[in-house]
């Protein structure tokens, strides 16, 4: 059995259903990301794994044994678990006894907590402030200290809320490094829930995507953003271009997707007459003027039906008699000359077009 | 006019040359009301956390009780306490009639709702986020409920100083039950009233400009407190 285990979990805030049979496995030492849109019920599977909450059904397994019964195991397990809340709030103490708190709630030794108090402070980069008073510092500097003090217990869980959804790029770098850090020294298994879906590819060995209160795929980086499972996943992680279709010929591994209007050509093993959606991530589409140095598989001719600046990049929209989504770097964008109206060939490998069942 | 002013002045007199009487009726008016508040304040800090931290039947209904309370008239809790421990009352064999202990337990009863409710709004201020930390870090009940009483231990100390002001000013409990006895329940509310009643005007201002200058500091801490 896994490290920690959940089985079978659902949760209601009243009336409504927050979380719908969630089933995970989770091993020791080991990192996982759970990534879903604003509402899905991230925080909420955390809460309930940390035991902040009782859940509404279901069963949650700590090295095979179920947490959620009796009230005296449950402050035994939370006292292995450190979380760090969303919006992290400090006491109004000294950084110091905000650090300590975890320490002497556990009985540690008042010269114990001296020497790791201030190990961990030194460690955040926070010792110079350990007499001030928490609630003055900015909120970079509160969520290091909230960092700080969970990390101090050197819990066997830490289970992390978006812990850099408020921060800036540069400390959010540097509390990443620490997470990476903490789970090199001291082998912890961490839990963490994320928007950043470039943070959950670093930090994660495995991530689990959950939309709706439902976990719909859980698998590593590349899985999930190479190989969505589901159309809502596939949407999630970035993989703009989701056309329906069905198989209608497949030799040797090359599919062919006819889509209505077009036929589309990719690596696949689907069945002939299997309805699919086919998935392209907008930054595996070439736009090109002319159609002759293409060696992809799959080039339509079209015309430019939309341009959205984003930052660097720029979202063109071709319209192929069906719609594609590409991302162009501003270079090209004025190379190409890119304009409502122009014609160009949007071009894919057949290797980059990713099939999704339709159920 | 003269009468007044006379007297003003002489009431200086009294408390610059630290009069006796003056001193002996101020201390035990401090002590009676410092003892009620500190009493009030071992029993209804801990009532009160208890009734933020439960969840029961009626709880609601409880505090609105409790915050209606607040201004219960002083003679109200007098005729409580005097029916209480008066010779034919409940508790009349202990004799305590007409003694600083029935002051003392008259008070305690008038400002324990302030206590209580002010100690429940106190704990409602602090964030539920405060709490979700706390067992998030490992705290167990007791020590969570100790977390948010040191997070709002500005708002309950002002709480303990508003009932202590609502002690030391009230004057009909203390005439009912004390019995305004010279030398052994005779507080400055009381005497202000019966050397007023008498026409002595000195020794009423005397004690008056005690209460109002200890209703100052008072102030003065409380404003301290409430801008931390
Ligand atoms: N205490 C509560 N009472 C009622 N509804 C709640 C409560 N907490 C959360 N919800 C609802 O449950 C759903 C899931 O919330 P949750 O905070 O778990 O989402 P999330 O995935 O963490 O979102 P975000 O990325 O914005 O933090 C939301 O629709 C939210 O409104
Ligand atoms: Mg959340």
């Amino acid at each position: 059995m896994s490290f920690i285990q959940v089985v079978g979990l659902n949760h209601s805030y009243g009336e409504r259903i927050i979380l719908e049979d969630i089933n995970l496995k989770i091993h020791e030492g080991s990192t996982f990301a759970l990534i879903g849109p604003t509402g899905a019920g991230k925080t909420t599977l955390l809460r309930l794994i940390g035991l902040l909450e009782k859940l509404g059904s279901g069963k949650i397994y700590y090295n095979g044994t179920d947490v959620t019964k009796s009230n005296d195991l449950r402050l035994k397990v939370r006292r292995r678990i450190a979380f760090v809340l969303q919006k992290p709030q400090v006491f109004n103490l000294s950084v110091y006894d905000n650090v300590a708190c975890g320490l002497r709630w556990r009985g540690v030794k008042k010269g114990k907590i001296d020497e790791k108090v201030h190990h961990i402070l030194e460690m955040v980069g926070l010792e110079s402030y350990k007499k001030k008073n928490a609630r003055t510092l900015s909120g970079g500097e509160a969520q290091r200290v909230a960092l700080a003090r969970a990390m101090v217990v050197e819990p066997e869980v830490l289970l992390l809320d978006e812990p850099t959804a408020n921060l800036d790029p540069n400390t959010a770098a540097k509390v990443e490094q620490l997470i990476s850090y903490v789970v090199e020294q001291n082998h912890t298994t961490i839990i963490m829930s994320t928007h950043d879906m470039s943070q959950g590819q670093q930090l994660a060995d495995r991530i689990g995507v959950i939309i709706n209160g439902k976990i719909v795929q859980v698998g590593d980086a590349k899985q999930i953003f190479r190989l969505p499972e589901h159309k809502e996943v596939a949407n999630f992680v970035g993989m703009q271009n989701m056309i329906g279709g069905r198989v209608c010929q497949n030799s040797k591994g090359v599919a062919v997707v006819d889509i209505g209007n077009s036929l589309i050509e990719t690596v696949s093993d689907s069945p002939v007459g299997q309805e699919v959606y086919v998935g392209i991530r907008p930054e595996d589409i070439t736009i090109a003027l002319s159609n002759h140095k293409s060696s992809a598989r799959n080039c339509f001719f079209g015309k430019v039906s939309q341009v959205t600046s984003q930052g660097p990049v720029s979202q063109v929209e071709v319209d192929c008699g069906f719609l594609l989504v590409a991302l162009v770097t501003n270079l090209s964008l004025e190379d190409l000359d890119l304009r409502i109206g122009k014609e160009v060939y949007a071009s894919f490998k057949a290797t980059r077009v990713h099939l999704i069942k339709r159920r | 006019m003269t009468e007044i002013w006379r007297g003003f002045i002489k009431a200086i007199e009294l408390i610059v040359s630290l009069d006796a009487e003056v001193l002996e009726i101020a201390g035990r008016t401090l002590r009676i009301s410092l003892t009620s508040t500190l009493l009030a304040s071992i029993i209804c800090i801990p009532l009160g956390s208890l009734i933020h931290f439960r969840n029961f039947f009626g709880k609601r209904m409880l505090i609105n009780i409790i915050q209606t309370l607040f201004s219960i008239p002083t003679v109200i809790v007098g005729l409580f306490v005097f029916v209480l421990f008066s010779r034919a009352g409940v508790l009349g064999d202990l004799g305590l009639m007409f003694t600083p202990t029935t002051m003392v337990i008259a008070q305690v009863i008038l400002i324990s709702p302030i206590l209580i409710g002010l100690t429940i709004s106190a704990f409602s201020a602090i964030d539920k986020a405060i709490v979700d930390t706390a067992i998030s870090l490992g705290a167990n009940g007791f020590q969570t409920a100790l977390v948010v009483l040191r997070e709002s231990r500005y708002a309950i100390l002002s709480a303990v100083i508003m009932g202590f002001g609502r002690a030391i000013s009230e004057l009909g409990a203390a005439m009912m039950v004390g019995g305004n006895i010279r030398g052994f329940t005779r507080i400055i509310t009381t005497a202000i009233s019966l050397e007023t009643a008498k026409g002595q005007l000195e020794l009423s201002i005397a004690l008056g400009m005690i209460l109002l200058s200890l209703a100052l500091v008072i102030n003065i801490i409380l404003n301290r407190l409430q801008q931390r």
